[in-house]
């Protein structure tokens, strides 16, 4: 008996009760409310984003596969593709960090080997609470050791990402993993289960009780008893998801398989309904079959077990001892636990009884859909005072020591960077470049977003998120290809957190559209909120470029003495929202910055084309902190310093977009060819000696910045401070 | 120069060794599983990084007790030159086919950077194209690379001339005991080293420190 109790404990409110009523034509049992329970979840039906998520470019001459699959798959040329997703793992990874944060890495491993191809490239964007905060050290500690501890035993290489600190995460850190991986355009395997009467076979770990309701758990707020939650939360076989990683490969490299997906958020339950109904199929499972690792668990808990390194594939009829063989030489779990059918129902046997049979549309495209109200609200404008007199090289400084901006080295030497040899550039620089195993070709990696511009104004913040992302692919060398993105908010039944919803997906259609990028795959993450307190609006953009020639790539590190020191874009000193404020002021205020995107694409494409020709191999691009701070970079990066013309404090730290520094031996040439394209490009200076000098503004040297730079993470983490 | 690649299940940096050994050495290895119980006749027999059996145990443990290692230690006592980097390492010290232990990093994580090593030894199979004193730079990745063994030991090693590389004295990556990074047998035909050597042998990937190991090996089997 279904009491209104158990369906509020469902999350689901009394219409969505309603409606399944409705569907059903009848009151569902315990096994159908909770598979509806997950099916509907935020988490997975995307029902208060859906209607808005629709406006987003997906298509491209070069996309393969937009959004709706695992995994998002782009042509890079040749029969070759890439294929890939971000995904976030917030809520478990602030329950249980290193679990939730390797499950994570895991999980979007697995969307991206579903898809046919081998994993070569891991990044993630981090998002923890302020230093001070009592938690903040321990779930730095378990989230880089969780993701370390998975992506190391599977040997794909973590080659970057983003690390920051604000107060807005206390109760609800972010962690945004992606994945990219390889494959041959015509070796794609997708979901869509077409065809009755194949065999639907069940592959890897066994099925056990943990991470029940795990999805709806990540559609909710937390409240103060949110660690009760720990159960919900899965545990990671990093060992088992590597051996069902190369049995995956090897199957598929059969012509065994009709469809393949793999068990993720609501396990048995979302693998099965949306493979069935993407392939216009019905599907009926019997879960005496399913390989079990507890006693006695019932048709629920297995039916809504989130736990981990699971895969569900449709065969080719008469196929299943060539593809066991396979599984058994792993040593895997395989079991036929089921067929398709033609009936559009989604059967569930268990005991000799059917516990659960729906129509597997109830699940998806019937899930409900809501076009949440918003209250549009004005952008932060104006510009904050500041103090003109204050002495440049000190702000440098404090700048280049602050927790969001100094060295993440204490996180990347615990991530495997190297491993499949083919990792050209490594953390720290504006992309990371992995080449196409074998070829000349190599692909460029990102990830990118600005919270605080965000909050100060999502449109724009979104816009930017975006243009950074690209900007960044382009400061290696590489022409931008496609995005995925985790749109992570707070609680979107509140109007005002709807409203930056809103302004953000149509920010980041807007930067997509005007820059030929865009977006293939991504997800949602909303509720992140602790009582009452939401996050700094982050929509995380990753993007992947690619390099025809991989000896044509750019870095930021500073190469040659001698080498002008110039600027690319216009600089009218934009100080708002700016990294200067906040960490030399102490003022988070005024308008984010704009993002001109025509302006933004013309320098892009001009940089890019130095760098392709040959002519420049040194590019950093210019984001938080501004000039001075991407000069200062470059200077670390290649051990040299650097004399810069005087400027005002808005010239030298102003976060004004589209912009990029370069050093070349031949400075004047180059001015000369950027004002012919209608590019504005200034001289700075040069490269040259152990320090940072600016005339009149005074100078600091190379090891004092290092020192400073390097030393906050690890003195942070071993409680110096 | 025949070569093997020993494959456990989760090892992980199988096919970057078998690409460098290619690349190098112009023939592709054999890629042995850790199920079969004979490895090919070959002149030198991998075994290469990764989590075997994904390092539950204490890493390298379960991996010393395969069938392979059976035909790998006889092969080893016939002769053959056998070569582990990183859990190869530790597989091979799990086996005793190398004294000591590689125990948990001094720092307590798993660290993954550029070290730089002075070669110690240059008269064995392994490091013969490298010049005596010279510095090379290799990354390591590892949580358990803290090599450890009695004093007693450490003496004969150093003795016999079994140091074969060793950490630069400021850039001990784990607490190693006298900054050893990499020793042989005594027959001098079984090399077990923590760095990668074969994620250094092409220039884009910031180096090719590692090229001379694997050129070594040529000369000296071909």
């Amino acid at each position: 008996m279904i009491t209104p109790q158990i369906v509020r404990e469902h999350g689901l409110n009394e219409e969505e009760y309603a409606r399944i009523k409705g569907l059903l034509d009848r009151e569902p049992n315990l096994v159908e409310l909770g598979v509806f329970s997950v099916m509907w979840s935020e988490h997975c039906s995307y029902k208060s984003t859906r209607a808005h998520l629709k406006t987003l470019p997906t298509k491209g001459p070069r996309v393969l596969q937009g959004p709706g699959e695992n995994a998002g798959v782009v042509d890079i040329g040749d029969g070759d593709v890439v294929v890939f997703k971000m995904e976030s793992h917030n809520h478990p990874s602030f329950i249980e960090p290193y679990q939730g944060a390797a499950t994570g890495v895991g999980g979007i491993m697995r969307d991206v080997f579903t898809m046919g191809a081998r994993p070569v490239a891991m990044m993630n964007s981090l998002r923890f609470g302020e230093p001070a905060h009592p938690k903040t050290r321990h779930l730095v500690d378990g989230v880089v050791r969780g993701i370390g501890g998975y992506g190391n035993c599977m040997g794909v290489p973590t080659v970057g990402g983003e690390v920051n600190f604000d107060r807005s995460y206390n109760g609800n850190i972010l962690v945004n993993a992606m994945c990219v991986g390889l494959a041959r355009a015509d070796k794609i395997f997708l979901s869509a289960a077409k065809g009755a009467g194949n065999p639907v076979v069940y592959v890897g770990s066994k099925t056990g009780r943990d991470g029940i309701h795990g999805a709806t758990m990540a559609s909710a707020e937390f409240n103060a008893d949110s660690e009760e939650k720990r159960p919900t939360v899965q545990v990671g076989d990093p060992f088992t998801e590597k051996l069902l990683l190369e049995a995956c490969l090897e199957l598929m490299a059969t012509d065994a398989i009709i469809a393949i997906q793999d068990m993720g958020a609501a396990g048995l339950t979302s693998s099965s309904s949306e493979m069935a109904d993407k392939g216009g199929a019905g599907i009926v499972i019997d879960l005496d079959k399913v390989p079990q690792r507890e006693t006695n668990m019932s048709a629920y808990d297995m039916m809504l077990s989130e736990s981990q390194e699971r895969m569900l594939a449709v065969l080719k009829p008469g196929r299943e001892a060539e593809a066991e063989r396979i599984f058994k030489k792993w040593e895997l779990d395989f079991a036929v636990i089921g067929t398709t059918t033609d009936t559009h129902r989604l059967i569930v046997k268990h005991k000799g009884e059917v516990v659960a049979d729906m129509p597997v549309g109830s699940l998806s495209d019937a899930a409900p859909m809501y076009e949440r109200p918003f209250v549009k609200r004005a952008p932060a404008t104006g510009m904050p005072s500041f103090d003109a007199s204050r002495p440049v090289m000190e702000s440098l400084l404090k700048i280049l020591a602050a927790p969001d901006m100094c060295s993440k080295r204490w996180v990347w030497e615990q991530y495997d960077q190297s491993v499949m040899a083919d990792t050209v550039q490594m953390p720290g620089g504006d992309a990371a470049v992995v080449r196409v195993h074998g070829t000349n070709k190599a692909l460029a990696i990102t990830t990118d977003v600005t919270p605080r511009y965000c909050r100060a104004d999502p449109y724009e913040g979104a816009k930017q998120a975006v243009a950074e992302a690209w900007r960044n692919l382009t400061a290696v060398g590489a022409l931008p290809l496609a995005v995925t993105d985790c749109l992570n908010y707070g609680n979107p039944e509140k109007p005002e957190i709807m409203w930056q919803i809103v302004a953000g997906i149509d920010g980041i259609g807007e930067a997509c559209r005007a820059l030929d990028f865009p977006i293939v795959s991504g997800n949602c993450s909303l509720y992140n909120e602790t009582q009452g307190e939401g996050i700094m609006p982050t929509p995380t953009i990753g993007g992947v470029g690619l390099l025809k020639n991989v000896n044509r790539m750019a870095t930021i590190a500073f190469k040659r003495e001698g080498d002008a020191i110039i600027l690319i874009g216009e600089t009218k000193g934009h100080l708002g929202q700016s990294i200067y404020l906040r960490e030399v002021e102490g003022k988070e205020a005024g308008a984010a910055p704009s993002v001109d995107l025509a302006q933004e694409k013309k320098n892009g494409d001009f940089v890019r084309d130095l760098i392709e020709s040959g002519h420049v191999d040194t590019v950093h691009d210019i984001s938080d902190g501004g000039l001075l701070v991407a000069v200062a970079e470059m200077a670390l990066a290649g051990n040299r310093g650097g004399a810069v013309a005087p400027g005002t404090i808005p010239f030298l730290f102003g976060e004004d977009q589209a912009r990029y520094v370069l050093a070349t031996p031949d400075g004047e040439r180059l001015v000369s060819d950027a004002k012919r394209a209608g590019v504005a490009a200034t001289l700075l200076g040069s490269v040259g000696g152990d320090r940072i000098a600016i005339e009149g503004a005074g100078e600091i040297t190379l090891s004092e910045l290092r020192k400073a730079h390097e030393a906050w993470l690890p003195g942070y983490m071993s409680g110096e401070f | 120069m025949k070569s093997a690649v020993v494959v456990f299940p989760a090892s992980n940096c199988d096919r970057d060794a078998a690409v460098a050994l290619e690349q190098i050495s112009g023939t592709k290895p054999h890629i042995v599983w850790h199920a079969d119980s004979e490895v090919p006749d070959v002149d030198l027999i991998v075994l290469p990084g990764g989590f075997a059996y994904g390092d539950y145990l204490r890493c390298g443990a379960m991996a010393s007790q395969s069938r392979v290692m059976r035909d790998v230690k006889a092969k080893a006592e016939k002769g053959v030159a056998v070569l582990g980097i990183c859990n190869g390492f530790q597989v091979l010290a799990e086996t005793h086919m190398l004294p000591g232990a590689l125990i948990r990093n001094a720092g307590l994580k798993f660290v993954c950077r550029p070290v730089a090593m002075t070669v110690e030894e240059t008269q064995n199979a392994f490091t013969r194209k490298y010049n005596h004193g010279q510095r090379v730079v290799m990354p390591v990745a590892h949580g358990e690379g803290n090599y450890f063994a009695d004093e007693e030991t450490l003496d004969r090693l150093e003795g016999e001339g079994r140091v074969v590389f060793r950490y630069v004295n400021d850039d001990n990556p784990n607490g190693a005991a006298r900054n050893i990074a990499g020793i042989l047998n005594e027959k001098r035909n079984v090399l077990g080293l923590m760095p990668h050597p074969e994620r250094v042998c092409d220039p884009l990937l910031g180096g090719t420190d590692g090229r001379a190991l694997f050129e070594s090996l040529i000369e000296a089997l071909s």
